[in-house]
């Protein structure tokens, strides 16, 4: 019997103004019957296009070569028309990204469930209904018979995601491709989706193919693993293989920037440099530029593959020469001295309501975004404000950042009440980080020109002298002076997050208010600005409130914990207190639900021994 | 539901109203309707008693409070120039231009949204520029050299439509083509950008990845959403329709509300000029509450529970 899915030598091409963008290389899977594949990667990997370019819902300026069978059939022979009718739904479905956008906003979800299944699927409407009822139910969502007559608006992120699996499982697909199917979604909800999916496909007996950035996940969902990085498959074997004993130098880097929640803290092992521009094919391996073990011969030619059917790997070293496991980083150093006393940012009893009309003439609602919390940041110390959406943690930020006056309650900045702070005095004191660099930062201005934007605004230096500030910044935050005169535009996800950093430690500030600061990031680069905050505190006594719902982070850098729920503090104490031993059921939720590593694979066997 | 309507429909009266006293006052301001119904030969003396007779000679806004309170009554006052009541007057002429302003509202629509769809499923071909070229031109021209070309062409050279009147179907087409054509440019950049928008969505993608493509998925998932915004424009049109019929109505003479406006004018009628203002106002913002009341018919989201 034929595998279900054979893919061999996929390469995907996208024409753009500057010239052709190879965004997958040389691609090839394999899918048994029942089988789940992870495939890895960084944003730009090419891991979203290849799937995309089997589902033939490439944008039109892309172009796929390559062959691709589907259950022993060459879908090159199949037309567009036949694929359609044929495959789409039937045999293949996709799940996507973005919960809060994929379904229809204008359309009920019985009719988005139940309408391919009658169009294409042969059944009457009776039965469509009958089979979207069972998969609502199925699924998890709360009185199916009601949704049945809702809209999309009318479900939160989760709900829709669930309705979207439902919608992918209609006619009972062979394979299902979920792409990042959780990443828009908060953490506990995440797990829920993850568990929902693996339990399905093992009903069901159905393939499939998970998409993500996030290897803990991939790990515990999938049989096999395939990583990719700049358009190619670099690594591909059996998960826990992989996982344990990663051979590629890539693979094993990206494992090493993961902030892992067992142990203490260590350094994360940052990537240098940044995810290659694919617009240039280049003639050796494609991580060479950033591979701490490149050889002359990386950049000659493509690299071989080596290994056997359940590990491979595509690098020229053999299994002698491969680096031993990662050793164990340094510690962090230790910056928060015994007991701190003397709080920079106090803020007490703060209350914030929210009142909002439905349209012009509707009644008033009261929402009450922040109700009763007390929150003091010390000296030097991080502290983690840790909650899902709607909890209330970004406007307590704000909050506690003076940008906005609480409906009742106090902030004190170094004993001084908010109030009486001129802007100035205040933004000198706590400086903010936001969690998009690419919305934050003026397109049209120079770095030098942002960073020095809040000495100018001061008014106290003179052009010299902020332009030497600024470049004091620039070192600080460890971005090359020759950027100065560059445009937020021509930087990386992660430079751009420095370039807000060195913005925010120009004035020489006592605390950083960090709000995601890098959860808009990959994975490499997220570990670089970790690492960046973590030394920066050490260097410069900075104290630091990081807004997260990322668990992992917390264990990372923060020397406190406060959580919060529905606008209130739920828990609050030393990392190693709340993340040992939660007393809040909701922490205990929120640790639960963040993927882990398991036990086995913490401690990677030295390179031998494997086939 | 019902209550916002009505709502609405107290607004749209308030609205009318605000616009029924602005065009008193400057109308009065600018001319003197006693000096138009004696003439401009007229003797001082016939001009004061034809200002007495009318109440011209009174305060004005004891003369928009009489007007009021007649509307309010229903009673829009007697026309000085045809000497009949207003109402009527408008009634009689109400059916033409209802007639024109639809028919030059089917011409936008047959035009514009295919254009717009094939520029919005073509983008940068050269459909999409032709469809644009087709846009900018129409906006170029001003309407009533459009209407004297039209007439050149089809009813002069090749005399297929009669020049003017409003007796048949067949009179109505070259005025409603000229009409509706300057409507033609917005909806089809709105329908085009509109389109183009929810072609690249995210809900798009879920129904191409159900089997949904070409036409189907264009009726099915694409154009509900693609038209909310066209469907609100048209509507803002077709109040414009109304008020454009002033200029097409000369042009082929049909006797409609805008001709009996342009007339009423010249011959400071005021009580006529005053109904049809009202009458245009009212119009306009039934229209923009119609466009509100479909959108949310067609939008659950903004559907009020």
């Amino acid at each position: 019997m034929s595998k279900l899915l054979e893919i061999d030598g996929l390469s995907v091409a996208l024409t753009i103004p500057t010239g052709r963008l190879h965004a997958v290389r040389d691609v090839s899977i394999t899918l048994e019957r029942g089988e789940a594949l992870g495939i890895v990667g960084e944003s730009g990997s090419g891991k979203s296009m290849s799937a995309l370019a089997l589902m033939r819902l490439l944008p039109g300026r892309a172009e796929a070569t390559g062959s691709l069978r589907f259950d022993g059939a060459d879908l090159g022979a199949v037309s567009d028309e036949a694929f359609s009718r044929q495959y789409l739904g039937h045999r293949i479905a996709m799940i996507f990204q973005e919960p809060m956008t994929s379904l229809n906003p204008v359309y009920t979800i019985g009719r988005q469930l139940s309408e391919a299944a009658v169009i294409f699927g042969g059944k009457s409407q009776r039965e469509a209904e009958a089979r979207a009822l069972f998969l609502l139910e199925r699924v998890g969502i709360p009185d199916p018979v009601a949704r049945l007559s809702q809209y999309p608006h009318q479900l939160s992120g989760g709900q829709r995601q669930r309705v979207m699996i439902a919608l992918a499982l209609m006619l009972e697909p062979e394979l299902l491709i979920a792409d990042e199917p959780t990443t828009a979604l908060d953490v506990t909800v995440q797990a829920q989706i993850l568990d929902l999916l693996r339990d399905l496909r093992r009903e069901m007996g159905m393939a499939m193919i998970l998409i993500t950035h996030d290897l803990a996940v991939v790990a515990e969902q999938t049989d096999r693993v395939a990583v990719m990085y700049g358009g190619e498959m670099i690594e591909e074997g059996r998960a826990e293989a992989v996982m344990a004993d990663p051979a590629h130098p890539y693979t094993r880097a990206l494992l090493g920037a993961i902030p892992r929640m067992d142990g203490a803290p260590r350094r994360l092992g940052a990537i240098p440099g940044t995810v290659p521009s694919l617009t240039s094919r280049p003639k050796g391996c494609v991580f060479a530029p950033r591979c701490d073990f490149a050889r002359p011969e990386c950049v000659e030619g493509r690299p071989p593959v080596r290994g056997g059917a359940d590990h491979s790997r595509r690098c020229v070293l053999s299994d002698a020469e491969r680096p031993a496991a990662m050793a164990a980083a340094p510690l962090r150093a230790d910056h928060v001295a015994a007991a701190q006393v003397e709080a920079v940012i106090e803020a007490r009893d703060i209350t914030q309501v929210f009142t909002s009309r439905k349209g012009m003439f509707g009644a008033r609602h009261t929402i009450h975004a922040v109700d009763g919390v007390s929150l003091s940041l010390m000296r030097g110390e991080t502290l983690a404000l840790v909650g899902e959406s709607g909890s209330g943690k970004s406007t307590l930020a704000r909050i506690m950042l003076g940008l906005n006056l609480p409906t009742s309650g106090t902030v004190t900045m170094l004993g001084k009440p908010v109030a009486d702070l001129a802007p100035l005095e205040r933004a000198a004191l706590v400086q903010p980080v936001f969690q998009d660099p690419y919305s934050s930062l003026n397109p049209r201005r120079t770095l030098a020109e942002i960073i020095a934007r809040p000495l100018v605004l001061r008014g106290e230096d003179d052009a010299d002298a902020c332009a030497q500030k600024a470049r004091e910044a620039m070192e600080m935050v460890r971005l090359p002076a020759r950027l100065l005169h560059s445009y937020p535009s021509q930087l990386s996800g992660g430079q751009r997050q420095r370039v807000a950093i060195a913005r925010a430690l120009v004035t020489r500030p006592q605390a950083l208010v960090c709000d995601e600061p890098t959860s808009a990031l990959d994975v490499s680069v997220q570990a670089q600005v970790l690492n960046l905050l973590g030394d920066l505190q050490a260097e410069l006594g900075l104290s630091c409130l990081v807004i997260t719902h990322d668990m992992a982070v917390v264990h990372q850098v923060a020397d406190r914990v406060a959580v919060m729920l529905n606008g209130q503090l739920v828990e609050e104490g030393s990392c190693a207190q709340v993340l040992g031993s939660p007393s809040s059921d909701y922490t205990a939720r929120l640790l639960a639900a963040a993927p882990q590593f398991r036990p086995e694979w913490q401690a990677a066997p030295a390179a031998e021994g494997h086939v | 539901m019902l209550k916002y309507i009505l709502l609405r429909g107290l607004l749209a009266l308030a609205v009318a109203f605000t616009v029924s006293l602005a065009a008193f006052f400057l109308l009065n301001i600018a001319t003197d309707p006693a000096q138009a119904i004696a003439g401009e030969d007229a003797t001082q003396e016939v001009v004061q008693t034809i200002r007495a007779r009318y109440g011209l000679d009174q305060p004005l806004p004891v003369r928009y409070g009489q007007w009021l309170v007649g509307v309010l009554q229903g009673d829009f006052g007697e026309s000085y120039y045809w000497h009949k009541p207003v109402a009527e007057l408008v009634a009689e002429r109400a059916g033409v231009t209802i007639t024109l302003a639809l028919a030059a509202l089917s011409v936008t629509i047959l035009i514009a949204i295919p254009l717009g769809a094939l520029a919005a499923l073509n983008p940068n071909t050269w459909l999409d520029r032709m469809a644009l070229g087709v846009a900018v031109s129409a906006q170029a021209v001003p309407n009533f050299w459009l209407g004297l070309i039209m007439i050149i062409l089809f009813a002069v050279m090749v005399p297929i439509f009669p020049v003017s009147g409003d007796d048949t179907w067949r009179h109505f087409v070259l005025p409603a083509f000229v009409l509706g054509a300057s409507s033609v440019p917005a909806v089809m950049r709105l329908t085009r950008t509109g389109l183009i928008e929810v072609m690249s969505a995210d809900y798009i993608r879920t129904a191409r990845s159900k089997g949904f493509r070409g036409g189907a998925l264009l009726r099915r998932h694409a154009l509900r959403n693609a038209l909310l915004p066209v469907i609100s424009v048209l509507a803002v049109q077709l109040g414009q329709k109304f008020g454009g019929s002033v200029i097409t109505e000369s042009i082929f003479a049909i006797n409609g509300l805008g001709r009996l406006a342009l007339e009423s004018i010249l011959g400071a009628d005021i009580p006529t000029v005053q109904m049809l203002i009202f009458v245009f106002a009212i119009v306009f913002v039934a229209m923009n509450l119609l466009a509100d009341i479909l959108n949310a018919a067609l939008d659950p989201r903004i559907r009020i529970s």
